[in-house]
C-alpha cells in the first residue's frame, strides 16, 4: 500500500519521445487506469516505475521515496506483464507459491498454502493447480502469472494489459474480481489497457495518454461527462462520440470548429432530417447510422425500433460538447 | 454469387468430433456469422465450406451443387485469413493482380479489374508501394483485395480482425460491412466475438463443441435464445439465471420463486425438475415495492449505464440502469422481471421450453 509520484518525467527511446513531462499521482488504494491507444506511453510508465528502464527525466516516488537508484526488487512492485511468463518446469502451484518462498520474505508454510488455495479460487484455476504450467491453455497461462503477483503484497501492482488474452466471459469475472480485491484490499494498482470497459469499470482513477503526455485524469465519470478535448471525449463511450463540424448545427459558440455528440446528446424527433443508413440490433439496443449531409452520425435508440433503412430521422443535439479549432473543449 | 447450404455435416479427426451433424443455409447474399468459442468447430466448419478440409459426412452446397468432397481449387470462393500473408517481394498493385495472372488473364483486362478493386477499398493511390511500409489497416484492404479481385461466389473469413486492437478493429468492421453493402458478396465470417457477430452480421449460427446451438436473426437470437448456452454467450452482461424446482403444465403462466409470483410468457409445453429462470439484464427494475428482495454488490459505471449486481436468494442478478441513478453497494431493494420477456430452460438439458414467446423463433441445428 503506497502512493505512487511521478514528477514530470520523460523517456526517449532513439528519437521517440515516449513520455513527455508526465507528472501524476496515483493516490494510496487507488484503482488506477492508464488509457491509450499503442504507443501513448502506456507499458513505458509502468516500466519505468517498476525500475525495467530509467526515466531521463524526472522523479518517480513510492511511498514518498525517491526510487531512483533502487533496483525492481527493492521496489517493492508485483507486475503483471501482457505476455505471461512462468517457470515452464514448475506445476501451477509452485509457480504461484514461487514469490512466496523468497528467503527474504520467509513465509510460513501454513500461510502460503492458504493464500495460493485463496488465488487459485478466485482466478477460477484450482482444479489445474497441479498440472504443469506448459500443460495450460493461454488464458489459463494468463491467470496464473496474474495469481503470481495477487498472492504476495507488495506497495504497489502494476499491471500492463492482464486480461486481454481472455475470452470475453471470463474477463468479465475477472474485471470483477479484480477490482473487488483491490477495494478489499486497499492495494495500489496501475493498470494500463486499451479496452475502455476495462477503464469505466475497475478505475477509481483514469489517465488518459496522447502521444507521451498525461491529457487528463479524473473519475471514470469526469472524463466521460467533462471531457478535455476530442481526443479524451473519444476514449471512452460507446459507439464512440461523434465528432461533427459546430456548424453543422446552429446555436454553437463563436469559437466552437467541432461539436461533439453522444448518443444520449443526440434527440430524437425532433430538429433536422437525417438518413437511416444502416440499423444494427445489438439485443439491448440498436445502433443507428445516420447520415446528416453528407456527415455519418451512430446513435442508439431502442432494441426493437421499426426504423429500416431509408427512412428519414429528425435530430438536434442536447447539451453538446464544443471543442476549438485545437481540440481543446469550449467550456 | 451463392446460396451455401450445409446438410448434416459432421467432421472426425481421428477420435476427435470436432462438428456434429450441422445443418443451416447461407441464403445469396447474406453476411453470415459463424459464432463461437474456442474449440466450438466454427472454423472448421468454414474450412470445409472452403475445400480446406473435407467432411467425414455431410453434403455442402454451392448454388445448388454438391460440393463436399470436392478440393478447394474447384470451389470458387475466396478465403480470407486471420493473419493475412502478402507477398513482401511485390508491390500492392502486383499483389492484388495475383491471382489473376495465374489464371492467365490478359493484362489490361487484369489492369482494370486491380483498379476497380482499388477504388473501392479506397487505396488507389497506394498500388505502386511495397507491401513492407504499409500500416496494418492498408495490409488488411489489400489482402481483401486480393479476395475481392477474383470475382469468387463466397467469401469466407476466418476472424479477420482478430489480431487488430480495439477502436482500429471498430472502423475496419463497420468498413468490412459497408463494403458488403457495396457488393452484395455472400460472406461467412468467423468470430467468437458475440458482439461483433451481432454488429455486423444478417444471420448468425452460434455453435458450441461441435453442435449448432442456433441460427436465425441477431434480435431473434438475443430475444429468445434456444439454449441456455446462448443466452449466456449472447449479450454482455449474458442473461440472469435463476434456479428453482417446479413442475410446470402446458399452458402455465406463471412461476413461484423463493415465495414470489412471477408471470412468464404462457407455455407451449410441460416440464418439471430442476428448471431455469432466465431475464436479460435491461428487463430487471430496481423496484422498492417488489417483493423479490435484492442486495446491490456490485456497481460498474460505463457512462451512459451502468451494471448493477445484486445477491438475491436464488442467485446474483445483473441488471442494466441508467447511470445518474444513484445505487450503492449495501443497498436493499426489490426486483421487478418484465413479464413478457422471461425464458424457462430446462436445466439438465439447457434447452429453453416452448412458450408463447419464443414460438416460431426458435430452431434448433
Amino acid at each position: 500500500m503506497a502512493e505512487v509520484k511521478l514528477e514530470q518525467v520523460g523517456k526517449s527511446f532513439g528519437a521517440t519521445r515516449a513520455l513527455d513531462s508526465v507528472t501524476m499521482t496515483v493516490p494510496d488504494g487507488s484503482f488506477v487506469v492508464l488509457l491509450g491507444p499503442t504507443g501513448a506511453g502506456k507499458t513505458t510508465t509502468l516500466r519505468l516505475i517498476a525500475g525495467l528502464d530509467l526515466p531521463d527525466a524526472g522523479r518517480i516516488s513510492i511511498a514518498a521515496q525517491d526510487v531512483a537508484g533502487l533496483s525492481p526488487a527493492q521496489r517493492d512492485v508485483a507486475m503483471v506483464f501482457q505476455q505471461y511468463s512462468l517457470y515452464p518446469h514448475l506445476s501451477v502451484r509452485q509457480n504461484l507459491e514461487f514469490p512466496l518462498k523468497s528467503p527474504i520474505l520467509r513465509t510460513p508454510p501454513a500461510e502460503i498454502a492458504r493464500k495460493v488455495g485463496e488465488v487459485a479460487e478466485i482466478l477460477q484455476i484450482t482444479h489445474k493447480l497441479d498440472n504443469k504450467a506448459t500443460a495450460l491453455s493461454g488464458g489459463e497461462m494468463q491467470r496464473v502469472s496474474i495469481g503470481r503477483a495477487l498472492v504476495r503484497n507488495p506497495a504497489v501492482y502494476l499491471m500492463d494489459e492482464p486480461l486481454s488474452s481472455l475470452d470475453a466471459k471470463l474477463r468479465a469475472d475477472l474485471r470483477v474480481e479484480l477490482k473487488s480485491i483491490q477495494a478489499n484490499s486497499g492495494a495500489t494498482l496501475l493498470y494500463v489497457t486499451h479496452d475502455q470497459i476495462e477503464a469505466m469499470t475497475m478505475a477509481t482513477h483514469v489517465g488518459v495518454l496522447d502521444q507521451g503526455r498525461l491529457v487528463q485524469f479524473g473519475t471514470p465519470r469526469d472524463l466521460y461527462e467533462n471531457p478535455v478535448s476530442v481526443y479524451a471525449a473519444s476514449r471512452l463511450g460507446q459507439p464512440r462520440i461523434n465528432i461533427l463540424p459546430a456548424a453543422l448545427f446552429g446555436g454553437a459558440p463563436d469559437r466552437a470548429a467541432q461539436i461533439g455528440l453522444r448518443p444520449e446528446q443526440i434527440r430524437q424527433g425532433e430538429g433536422e432530417n437525417s438518413l437511416v443508413e444502416r440499423v444494427e440490433r445489438l439485443g439491448d439496443q440498436t445502433r443507428l447510422h445516420l447520415n446528416l449531409r453528407d456527415h455519418p452520425i451512430v446513435t442508439v435508440t431502442n432494441a426493437h425500433t421499426d426504423l429500416r433503412p431509408g427512412d428519414i430521422v429528425k435530430i438536434r443535439p442536447q447539451n453538446p460538447f464544443y471543442f476549438d479549432a485545437t481540440g481543446a473543449r469550449i467550456p | 454469387m451463392a446460396q451455401i447450404r450445409i446438410r448434416n455435416v459432421r467432421k472426425d479427426f481421428g477420435a476427435f468430433n470436432a462438428v456434429k451433424s450441422s445443418t443451416f443455409t447461407i441464403e445469396d447474399g447474406e453476411f453470415f456469422m459463424l459464432l463461437g468459442p474456442s474449440g466450438c468447430g466454427k472454423t472448421t466448419t468454414l474450412r470445409m465450406m472452403a475445400g480446406l478440409e473435407l467432411p467425414t459426412s455431410g453434403e455442402i452446397f454451392i448454388d445448388g451443387e454438391e460440393v463436399g468432397q470436392k478440393p478447394a481449387s474447384q470451389r470458387d470462393i475466396a478465403f480470407v485469413f486471420q493473419m493475412f500473408a502478402l507477398y513482401p517481394h511485390m508491390n500492392v498493385g502486383r499483389n492484388i493482380a495475383y491471382p489473376l495472372h495465374s489464371q492467365g488473364m490478359p493484362r489490361a483486362e487484369v489492369r482494370r479489374r486491380v483498379d476497380e478493386v482499388a477504388r473501392i477499398l479506397g487505396i488507389s493511390d497506394i498500388l505502386d508501394r511495397p507491401v513492407g511500409g504499409l500500416s496494418g489497416g492498408d495490409r488488411q484492404r489489400v489482402a481483401l483485395g486480393r479476395a475481392i479481385v477474383r470475382d469468387p461466389k463466397a467469401f469466407l473469413m476466418d476472424e479477420p480482425l482478430g489480431a487488430l486492437d480495439a477502436e482500429f478493429r471498430e472502423h475496419m468492421s463497420l468498413e468490412l460491412r459497408a463494403l458488403h453493402d457495396r457488393m452484395g458478396a455472400t460472406t461467412v465470417y468467423v468470430t467468437h466475438d458475440q458482439l461483433e457477430a451481432m454488429q455486423m452480421g444478417d444471420k448468425i449460427v452460434v455453435m458450441n463443441h461441435g453442435v449448432v446451438e442456433q441460427f436465425g436473426v441477431p434480435q431473434d437470437i438475443y430475444d429468445w435464445p434456444a439454449t441456455r448456452f446462448v443466452a449466456q454467450f449472447i449479450g454482455s452482461p449474458p442473461m440472469n439465471f435463476l434456479g428453482f424446482h417446479g413442475m410446470l403444465g402446458k399452458g402455465t403462466t406463471s412461476v413461484t420463486l423463493d415465495g414470489a409470483q412471477f408471470e412468464v410468457p404462457a407455455l407451449q409445453e410441460g416440464a418439471h425438475g430442476d428448471l431455469i429462470f432466465g431475464v436479460r439484464p435491461e428487463h430487471v427494475h430496481l423496484d422498492d415495492a417488489a417483493p423479490y428482495r435484492g442486495r446491490v454488490i456490485a456497481t460498474e459505471y460505463l457512462g451512459t449505464t451502468q451494471i448493477v449486481t445484486l445477491d438475491t436468494p436464488l442467485g446474483p442478478v445483473k441488471t442494466r440502469v441508467a447511470s445518474h441513478r444513484a445505487i450503492r453497494a449495501g443497498d436493499t431493494t426489490g426486483l421487478r422481471f418484465d413479464a413478457r420477456t422471461i425464458t424457462l430452460f430446462s436445466a439438465e438439458t439447457g434447452r429453453a421450453l416452448q412458450s408463447h414467446g419464443n414460438a416460431g423463433g426458435l430452431r434448433h441445428g
